[in-house]
């Protein structure tokens, strides 16, 4: 493999993930954590809003089934190394189901087919009681033991999800550059082009949407061990909306957009927590500006200055060749 | 019996009280460039999109070398060899060039799932880049095909139709806002393709100089029907085609 730039980068990334917790307290662990796993969540998203271009407001929905289902399996003595796949292969089936007719719609429509869903998914875990618990939820799932590495502590469960999250970066990532990915893009930019160069469009948009909805379905199947108590508030409309959020906040479209997006919604809260009661709005503000002043979010915001920068460096140079003549 | 490469019947197609086409016939032979003539708003580009798929025809029929394509749609359309390019610009922006002209063949190679974990680029570089050099726009390859200037992007949506080796292809109004120097070059390449793999055209097209001079055999149409066939010279002399453009 050649060693790039941009390798470098992600080593240095993943250098960061391994130190950040160390000397930290339970807390900060566990936010650690449970911003790596909305990073997965967001980064499903973003395969269906940012590369394929259609809306979405079901992501928490998935997740949910995706807790759910793992939370159920590993109560009654499955390991979560089987559950998980269960819970992610069920998240994508549901997806291909819920999309097959929702997705004959685009834009507000299909937010609002998939808001119904995110109700509806909602409504069936509250009211289910001989299933899901109903209100009170489901606790005391079991996290993995992996005989040598068990995962009960919060730390090793740290790095645990960080382990799952680097896996699934990658699946992602040869899912985003392969023809798929580039079929997503064309998807987007221009639908009636794609069609007329043999993109069956339909098929590949229902793909883009199970395949965020498997996401979702992993970041839920994580929840349940990281928290060990789901309840059908953990999963409502408001944390689709957060996810969302996640994924225009740190950029739709850019790789690793979703992740810096996934730590501004989950960090801010916290970095913020002194203001007390003025928190909620500033971190609206905070959020509100991020949106106006830049459309295309930090990741985007991030490449326009390196970019500036850069060409700053250009201009020095021709400065240096007009001062040799 | 050999039958033409395309083949229309009667396909009619009306827009509440406008008829945009109507029961328009004709084939077009292996090998030939067909022009469609005809002033604005007579139903060319309708009748193009009844025939790739846009537009389900209300009646009458297309065939494909005899086999029925009637209502399939414009992906199937592109499987079964038939390439297209637009009126209006028509690329993928965001997009660079080489990865503009990628997409246009990879749905041609391999299977749903060789996309998905083969090589990134389906194997499609070096066949990428051979076409777009043969459209001259080399130079532009790792540009977003959003900055190129609007006579560059008519050359690269041409360059994206004939990625996966149509044996037909469909040219609404290639030369709309082209330069002369480009245009020529444009022309250059559709004889080449034309001359040497045998590529079979249809082109609509305003400029009559250009279109003159490409086609072997020009259709005009007004009002929705064709009202005339002919080599160029035939319809350049043609009482009714005249008549149709100036409006009498």
């Amino acid at each position: 493999m050649k060693f790039t730039k941009r390798n470098l980068w992600l080593l240095i990334g993943l250098a960061l993930l391994i130190l950040a917790p160390i000397g930290q307290g339970r807390y900060i662990v566990y936010t650690l954590t449970s911003w790596l796993v909305f990073s997965i969540a967001a980064m499903g998203l973003n395969l269906t809003l940012g590369y394929a271009g259609q809306i979405s407001l079901a992501q928490s929905a998935f997740m949910a089934v995706g807790a759910y289902i793992t939370a159920l399996l590993t109560l009654n003595g499955i390991h979560w190394i089987v559950a998980m796949p269960i819970a992610v292969l069920s998240s994508f089936v549901l997806g291909l189901l819920i999309g097959f007719p929702a997705l004959r719609v685009k834009g507000h429509f299909l937010a609002f087919v998939t808001l119904a869903f995110t109700t509806l998914v909602f409504l069936v875990l509250r009211n289910e009681d001989w299933l899901t618990g109903g209100p009170y939820g489901l606790s005391g799932m079991p996290r993995p033991d992996f005989g040598l590495f068990n995962t009960g502590k919060n730390i090793n469960f740290y790095y645990f999800t960080v382990f799952i999250f680097v896996i699934f970066s990658l699946l992602m990532y040869q899912i985003v550059r392969s023809p798929w990915g580039r079929a997503f893009k064309g998807l987007r930019e221009n639908e009636i082009r794609a069609e007329s160069l043999g993109v069956n469009t339909r098929r590949i948009t229902l793909l883009a949407f199970a395949i965020g909805s498997a996401a979702g379905g992993l970041a839920g199947s994580l929840m349940t061990p990281l928290v060990q108590f789901i309840e059908p508030g953990s999963f409502a409309l408001l944390h689709s909306l957060r996810i969302l959020l996640m994924v225009i906040v740190g950029g739709a479209g850019f790789f690793f957009g979703p992740v810096v997006g996934a730590g501004v919604v989950i960090m801010l809260p916290e970095v913020l927590r002194f203001t007390e009661g003025y928190y909620l709005m500033i971190y609206a503000v905070t959020v509100v500006v991020l949106i106006i002043f830049c459309p295309k979010g930090l990741v985007g915001l991030g490449e326009i200055i390196s970019r500036k920068i850069l060409k700053k460096k250009e201009v020095r140079k021709d400065f240096e060749q007009g001062a040799k003549l | 019996m050999t039958h033409p490469l395309l083949s229309v019947r009667s396909v009619s197609k009306r827009f509440g009280n406008i008829q945009a086409v109507n029961d328009v016939s004709f084939d077009v032979q292996q090998g030939e460039i067909l022009g469609l003539i005809g002033p604005n708003g007579s139903g060319k580009s309708t009748l193009f999109n009844c025939l790739l798929g846009q537009y389900q025809p209300d009646s009458g029929s297309v065939a494909l070398k005899g086999s029925n394509i009637t209502g399939k749609s414009p992906s199937e359309l592109n499987l079964l060899g038939i390439g297209r390019t637009f009126q209006q610009l028509s690329v993928f922006p965001e997009m660079t060039v080489i990865d503009n002209v990628i997409l246009a063949g990879q749905e041609h190679s391999g299977s749903m799932i060789s996309r998905l974990f083969g090589s990134p680029d389906a194997g499609l570089t070096k066949a990428a880049e051979k076409l777009i050099g043969f459209f001259k726009i080399s130079h532009l390859r790792d540009e977003p095909a959003g900055s190129l200037s609007y006579g560059q992007q008519k050359l690269l949506d041409a360059a994206m139709a004939f990625m996966a080796e149509p044996s037909l292809v469909l040219l609404d109004e290639p030369a709309g806002g082209v330069n002369l120097t480009m245009l020529g070059n444009l022309k250059e390449r559709l004889q080449a393709f034309n001359s040497e793999f045998g590529t079979t055209f249809v082109v609509i097209e305003h400029n009559m100089e250009f279109v003159m001079s490409l086609c072997s055999r020009i259709i005009v149409l007004a009002e929705g029907s064709v009202i005339a066939e002919g080599t160029p010279e035939e319809i350049r002399s043609n009482q009714t085609v005249i008549d149709a453009y100036l409006g009498a």
